[in-house]
C-alpha cells in the first residue's frame, strides 16, 4: 500500500475504533447522556441544532479571521519596521514579548471591561496570534544571505528595493510558518475571550455555546460545538499549509519532495 | 603619485582592520591596468577576498586609498562581482536572477530582457532561463552568477574564488569559458584564487600575497599568448610558471608581516 494511502487510512481506522468503543461503552453501560453522550447522540444533536451551531461557528470564524488578518498585518508590519530601525526594535520588542507571555486567559477579563465585547474578543484573537508572525518574520528578515545583501549594495539598491526585492522574499518561508501558527492561535484567542465573556451572555460564538450548554447540562451540544471547533481549527491549519505550499513550491526545500 | 595613466584602479597602502582586531591587510599596493587579467594568489585567510571587497566598495579601507584614475568622479563606474558561492536568489528563476542588476538600476523592461537573453546565450544558459537555482548543477549556478555580473557590461569584473567549490572538469570548462568571455570584450578582471594552476592558466599577472596581514609579496608575469587552451595547460612553459608561482607562494607563506 502506498505511503499516502496509509497516511489517510490509518487515522480513519483509529477514529472508527475509538468511536465504536465509545458507542459500545455508552450503550452497554447505559451511561446517561448528561455524563457521557454516545457519538450517535452527538451526531444527531449536531444535525438537530445545526442552524444554531452553524450560526455560532460563523460568528467565531469571523472573529478568528479578523484577528488573524490583524495579526498578519500587525506582525509583518512591525517586523518590517523593526528591520528598518534598530531603535524602534529595541524600544518595542520587550513589550511584544510581555504581551505574548502573559496568559491570554488572564488578560481577557480586563479587555472585556474596557472594550465592547466583540472588540474585546477580536483583541484577544489578535494578541495571541500576532507574536508568532512578528517573531518569525523578524527572524526571516534578519537571516538574509549576507552576500546577497552585499550584491544589492554593490548595485546601489535603495532601502525600498532591498526590502521588496530581497528581504521580504527571503523571509517568506519563516513568515508563512508564523502565519500557520497564528491561524490556530487566533482561533484559540477568540475562544478564550468568548468563554471569559460567556457569563455576560451577549456573545453567540461557538465557545459561548459551549459555556452556555455547560450551565444547562446540555452535554451533547457541548460535544457537538467542540467537534465543530476542532474541525474549524483543522480546516484553518490545512488552508494555511496549502497557501504556504503554493507560494513556496517552486523554490523552498520545505515544499519540495525529496527524490531518492 | 605614480599612477600609470591607463590604470583603472589603484590601491595605495591599503590597510584593513576588522572590529574584532584582526588585521586582514596592511600596506597593500596594487594597480590594475585597463583590460588586464590579474590574479590574487595566496593561502586561505590571507586577505585576498578582503582586498577584492575593498575594491568593490563593499568594505571600507581602514588606511590608505582606493583610486579610480579613469573615472570622472573618482569612484567606480561599473563593477561586476562574483562570489565564492553562486549567491542566487532561490525564489527567482535564472533570467530574473540575471536581470536583477538592471532591475535595481531601473533599466527599461524591454532593454533589460534583451540584455538578459544575450548574456544568457553568452554563458550557454539560454535554455535554462526559466529554471530555478535549485534545479541547476553547481557549474550552471556559477554560470548564472557570472551572467548576472556581466549583464551590466561592467568595466571591471571581480571574481572571488568563484570555482573553488566545483569539480575539476567543471572548473576547467568554466576557466576556458571565462577566458573566452574576457577575450571577446577585454574587460578588466581581478580574479582571487588559492590555486596556483588556475592563476597561471588564466592570468597575465599573478600577485602573490603573504598570510595575514595580507600584502603583496611578489608579482609574476605570465607572458604566454592567448587564446590559451588545453595545449597550454599541458605545456612545459605552463609547468615552469606553475613551479615558479608555487615557490613564490611557499616563500610568501613563510613570510610574516612586519
Amino acid at each position: 500500500m502506498s505511503e499516502r494511502a496509509l497516511r489517510v487510512l490509518l487515522p480513519v481506522v483509529v477514529l472508527a475504533l475509538v468511536l465504536a468503543g465509545w458507542q459500545a461503552t455508552a450503550d452497554f453501560n447505559q451511561i446517561p447522556p448528561y455524563i457521557l453522550p454516545a457519538p450517535s447522540l452527538i451526531f444527531s444533536t449536531l444535525i438537530l441544532d445545526g442552524a444554531l451551531l452553524t450560526h455560532s461557528l460563523w460568528v467565531t470564524l469571523v472573529t478568528t479571521f479578523e484577528g488573524f488578518l490583524l495579526a498578519a498585518v500587525g506582525g509583518i508590519g512591525l517586523a518590517i519596521l523593526f528591520s528598518q530601525s534598530r531603535l524602534i526594535e529595541y524600544s518595542l520588542y520587550p513589550y511584544a514579548i510581555i504581551l505574548q507571555v502573559t496568559p491570554i486567559v488572564a488578560i481577557a477579563p480586563l479587555l472585556l471591561i474596557y472594550l465592547p465585547q466583540p472588540l474585546a474578543v477580536l483583541a484577544c484573537a489578535w494578541i495571541v496570534a500576532f507574536f508568532p508572525v512578528l517573531a518569525n518574520t523578524t527572524l526571516g528578515l534578519n537571516s538574509v544571505d549576507h552576500n546577497l545583501i552585499a550584491l544589492f549594495e554593490l548595485y546601489k539598491a535603495s532601502r525600498w528595493q532591498m526590502l521588496w526585492n530581497l528581504k521580504l522574499p527571503a523571509a517568506l518561508p519563516q513568515m508563512l510558518a508564523g502565519l500557520r501558527i497564528a491561524g490556530g492561535l487566533s482561533l484559540i484567542g477568540a475562544v478564550v475571550a468568548e468563554i471569559a465573556a460567556g457569563s455576560a451572555g451577549a456573545g453567540s460564538g461557538l465557545a459561548y455555546r459551549i459555556a452556555e450548554s455547560g450551565y444547562r447540562l446540555n452535554i451533547p451540544r457541548m460535544f457537538a460545538a467542540l467537534l465543530l471547533l476542532s474541525l474549524a481549527g483543522v480546516a484553518i491549519f490545512f488552508a494555511l499549509s496549502a497557501l504556504s505550499h503554493l507560494v513556496l513550491r517552486r523554490w523552498h526545500e520545505s515544499a519540495l519532495k525529496r527524490e531518492r | 603619485m605614480n599612477v600609470r595613466p591607463h590604470a583603472i584602479v589603484a590601491l595605495r597602502k591599503v590597510g584593513k582592520t576588522f572590529d574584532s582586531g584582526t588585521v586582514a591587510l596592511r600596506g597593500f599596493d596594487l594597480a590594475v591596468s585597463d583590460g588586464e587579467f590579474v590574479s590574487l594568489l595566496g593561502p586561505s585567510g590571507c586577505g585576498k577576498s578582503t582586498a577584492l571587497r575593498v575594491v568593490a566598495g563593499l568594505s571600507e579601507a581602514s588606511e590608505g586609498a582606493v583610486e579610480w584614475p579613469g573615472a570622472a568622479d573618482g569612484a567606480a563606474d561599473s563593477i561586476g562581482f562574483v562570489f565564492q558561492e553562486p549567491t542566487l536568489m532561490p525564489w527567482a528563476d535564472v533570467s530574473a536572477n540575471v536581470r536583477l542588476p538592471l532591475k535595481l538600476a531601473h533599466v527599461d523592461e524591454l532593454q533589460a530582457r534583451a540584455a538578459v537573453a544575450q548574456t544568457l546565450a553568452r554563458v550557454g544558459l539560454a535554455d535554462f532561463a526559466g529554471a530555478y537555482p535549485r534545479e541547476l548543477s553547481g557549474g550552471m549556478k556559477m554560470r548564472t552568477s557570472i551572467a548576472r555580473a556581466l549583464v551590466t557590461e561592467p568595466q571591471l569584473l571581480l571574481l572571488d574564488e568563484p570555482f573553488a567549490a566545483l569539480d575539476e572538469i567543471t572548473r576547467f570548462k568554466l576557466n576556458n569559458e571565462l577566458l573566452a568571455l574576457w577575450q571577446q570584450r577585454h574587460r578588466t578582471v581581478i580574479f582571487v584564487t588559492h590555486s596556483v594552476f588556475e592563476s597561471v592558466y588564466l592570468s597575465q599577472r599573478i600577485v602573490v600575497m603573504t598570510p595575514r596581514p595580507g600584502r603583496v609579496f611578489t608579482e609574476i608575469a605570465v607572458d604566454a599568448p592567448y587564446p590559451r587552451d588545453e595545449a597550454f595547460r599541458t605545456s612545459v612553459e605552463y609547468a615552469g610558471i606553475c613551479r615558479l608561482a608555487s615557490e613564490a607562494l611557499s616563500k610568501a607563506m613563510a613570510e610574516r608581516g612586519p
